[in-house]
């Protein structure tokens, strides 16, 4: 395992409630288990990828993270610049804004992401104003290095964000998250409101730019095949829960979780001849207001036994950096994706 | 392969350009392609490409201030008559009868294309009452009928749910629905899944597969995603900036591709079985504004292979490369 002298982030037992209020007096009725019991750490330098459906948890779990919003409970060490691990859910608000500066987010629209009244000069360098850098010149400097370093040109500064197109308006929000130097960067789907040929163009900025400022990336994404191309290891997530967690190559060739065959087996591949014997799942996604008991996947799962629907499984490390939260997960043979 | 049969629909050097104060805006410009009963034609391309105009100029419901300009669309209708399209007025009774009971249309975003105000049921009645003539009671059976067709749970109870009490997944299959009602020989299908987690595109990609099975129906499957195309398609278009660059059985689209820019685009996909964290080729630019397009070819200044000197200056017209597989580029001599 990763030595303690590695991990910069630190993620135990993570809880994210949301209440369902009902009424005239917004009585509690229920709640949403938006994130629940999360757990799971990045090393400096590597990307770690969440993936899932939608409303599986994905973007709370990040957006706690950053402090974002509150977490309901559970304990999120960060590496600090004096090398100690602070537990950023406990601090106080004024303790986290300092620490908001190492870590940076990446947003997934870049048409509702960026003030339209804001040149670009206003919008990579309000952060550095925030964190006090407050003369123009230095801070002019500064945004020319980053739209430089994002591959823009300098001269565009001056500009609004109506004169670029969608993917140089990723690459300014990108420039944006990384006025700061940051050593965590959170990419919330950065490249799925783009088109294919341009997506191309940001994953490798992003690869790029890791290589260069050694960043640790907290990649949140859906399509599986942008998630193999760009990290390291893999969390998949089904309503709150982190169900498989692994290296890339293991999570895409031998999976142990039955929800990571399905979903891998739902990805269309681009090639005719590969017409895959597909498993398609049947039903939806469970409530997470109303999760069902048990394993939260056994209603779709196509292994359940009787155990599935009365025990929650516990997630345990099956090989070493593998962990799988499954019943069965030493029985099954699953299909991954043929290496090739 | 396609020759003894007639095609269902035949689209012409279709033009569709939108006047605006701006400059003119040619959203689709000289597309021609065929759709075969039975047969599943994938229209693949970026965004601004004109696949979405094309689709709105078959059914006549291009928004102001857009207009067909020149080419023709026919229609080879259930009686055995061939009908001109453009030719019809957008409100006449003619294209309203073909909208519907003979070309169905699922849109991308199930959210905004049900009204919020009236039960999915309500919506699936009207669609057949219209087209079918036959009582209120009838097509209330007949809706629900078609609602356990396409696989939604409870149908005699979702009827009388509005869209918005239904999941992403059940909405876009409630969509399908009202396609399918008056059983269209074509159905065209907008982005039918982008808005959809994978594994309930699956499912719909599915549904549609088997729908196309036991109807017989053609469909048209207008995407930007090049898997869904492998997955689904007999033929391919692709279009880029309101031109088929080029067209040809799915197979020779993804195993011998000619058209530059559909090179470039299958290799800049990460594929889920390629290499990780290598640097991927990419497409140099960006699509051009649609006021400013580029002169001769439309993909000339981001093409790896530009001819200088040729391709800034004329237009290439699409050539021949084999039996079915034809591409517009001057790569290729005619």
């Amino acid at each position: 395992m990763a030595n303690m002298e590695q991990i910069l982030l630190e993620v135990k037992g993570l809880q994210k409630f949301f209440p369902i209020r009902r009424g005239i007096l917004q009585r509690v009725v229920g709640q949403v288990r938006a994130v629940d019991d999360v757990t799971f750490h990045i090393n400096q330098g590597e990307t770690l990828s969440l993936v899932g459906e939608s409303g599986c948890g994905k973007t709370t779990t990040s957006r706690c993270i950053l402090r974002a919003i509150d977490p309901t409970a559970g304990e999120i060490y960060f590496r600090t610049d004096a090398c100690e691990m602070l537990n950023i859910a406990a601090l106080p608000e004024s303790r986290v804004q300092p620490l908001r500066r190492c870590m940076q987010m990446i947003f997934q629209d870049p048409f509702s992401s960026l003030n339209p009244r804001m040149t670009l000069l206003d919008i990579v360098g309000e952060p550095l104003l925030v964190h006090g850098m407050t003369d123009h010149q230095e801070r002019q400097d500064r945004v020319a290095e980053l739209l430089q370093l994002v591959g823009m040109r300098p001269e565009y500064m001056q500009r609004f964000p109506h004169a670029f197109s969608g993917g140089q308006r990723q690459r300014i929000g990108i420039a944006r998250a990384l006025a700061l130097n940051p050593r965590l960067v959170v990419a919330d789907e950065p490249v799925s409101a783009l088109d294919v040929s341009v997506q191309a163009q940001i994953l490798n900025l992003l690869l790029k730019l890791q290589d260069q400022l050694g960043l640790t990336y907290l990649f949140v994404a859906h399509d599986l095949s942008v998630v193999k191309h760009i990290s390291e290891r893999v969390a998949v997530m089904y309503v709150g829960r982190i169900v498989e967690m692994a290296t890339t190559e293991e999570i895409f060739g031998a999976p142990r979780h039955p929800y990571t065959e399905a979903l891998l087996s739902s990805v269309p591949k681009p090639d005719p001849r590969l017409r895959s014997q597909r498993i398609v799942l049947e039903g939806e996604v469970a409530d997470p207001a109303n999760p069902p008991s048990g394993c939260y996947f056994h209603p779709r799962c196509r292994y359940a036994t009787d155990i599935c629907s009365e025990e929650t499984p516990v997630q345990e490390e099956v090989e070493t950096g593998h962990y799988v939260a499954c019943h069965r997960a030493h029985e099954l043979s699953l299909r991954g994706i043929a290496r090739q | 392969m396609h020759s003894e049969h007639k095609p269902l629909l035949s689209v012409r050097n279709l033009k569709t350009y939108f006047f605006q104060d701006e400059g003119t805006v040619k959203a689709v410009d000289g597309a021609t392609f065929d759709v075969y009963p039975g047969k599943t034609l994938g229209v693949v391309g970026e965004s601004g490409c004109g696949k979405s105009v094309t689709a709105q100029s078959i059914l006549r419901i291009v928004d102001q201030p857009g207009r067909i300009v020149e080419g023709e669309i026919v229609l080879c209708c259930a009686k055995g008559t061939d009908v001109e399209l453009t030719k019809l007025h957008p409100n006449s009774k003619e294209i309203r009868a073909i909208r519907g009971t003979e070309i169905g249309l699922v849109f991308q975003e199930p959210m905004t294309s049900f009204s919020p105000v009236h039960t999915v049921g309500n919506q699936i009645i009207e669609a057949i009452r219209l087209h079918c003539g036959i009582s209120e009671r009838e097509a209330r059976a007949k809706a629900i009928e078609t609602l356990r067709q396409v696989g939604i749970p409870k149908p005699e109870r979702r009827i009388d749910e509005y869209a918005f009490e239904l999941s992403g997944g059940l909405r876009q299959r409630a969509m399908i629905a009202v396609a399918l009602s008056c059983d269209p020989r074509l159905l065209i299908a907008d982005e039918p899944t982008t808005a959809l987690d994978v594994t309930t595109q699956a499912q719909i990609l599915d549904l549609l597969r088997r729908m196309q099975e036991q109807r017989g129906m053609a469909i048209m499957l207008i995407t930007h995603n090049l898997g869904v195309i492998a997955e689904m398609a007999d033929d391919v278009v692709v279009m880029y900036l309101g031109r088929v660059v080029e067209q040809g059985p799915v197979d020779a689209i993804f195993h011998s591709p000619k058209h530059p820019y559909t090179k470039a685009l299958l290799r800049s996909i990460p594929s889920i079985e390629s290499t990780p964290r290598v640097e991927l080729p990419t497409i140099s630019g960006s699509i051009p504004h649609p006021y400013n397009r580029p002169s001769g070819c439309p993909f000339f200044p981001r093409c790896p292979e530009c001819i200088p000197g040729t391709c800034d200056t004329a237009e290439p017209t699409p050539i021949a490369v084999s039996e079915e597989q034809s591409v517009s580029c001057f790569l290729y001599p005619s």
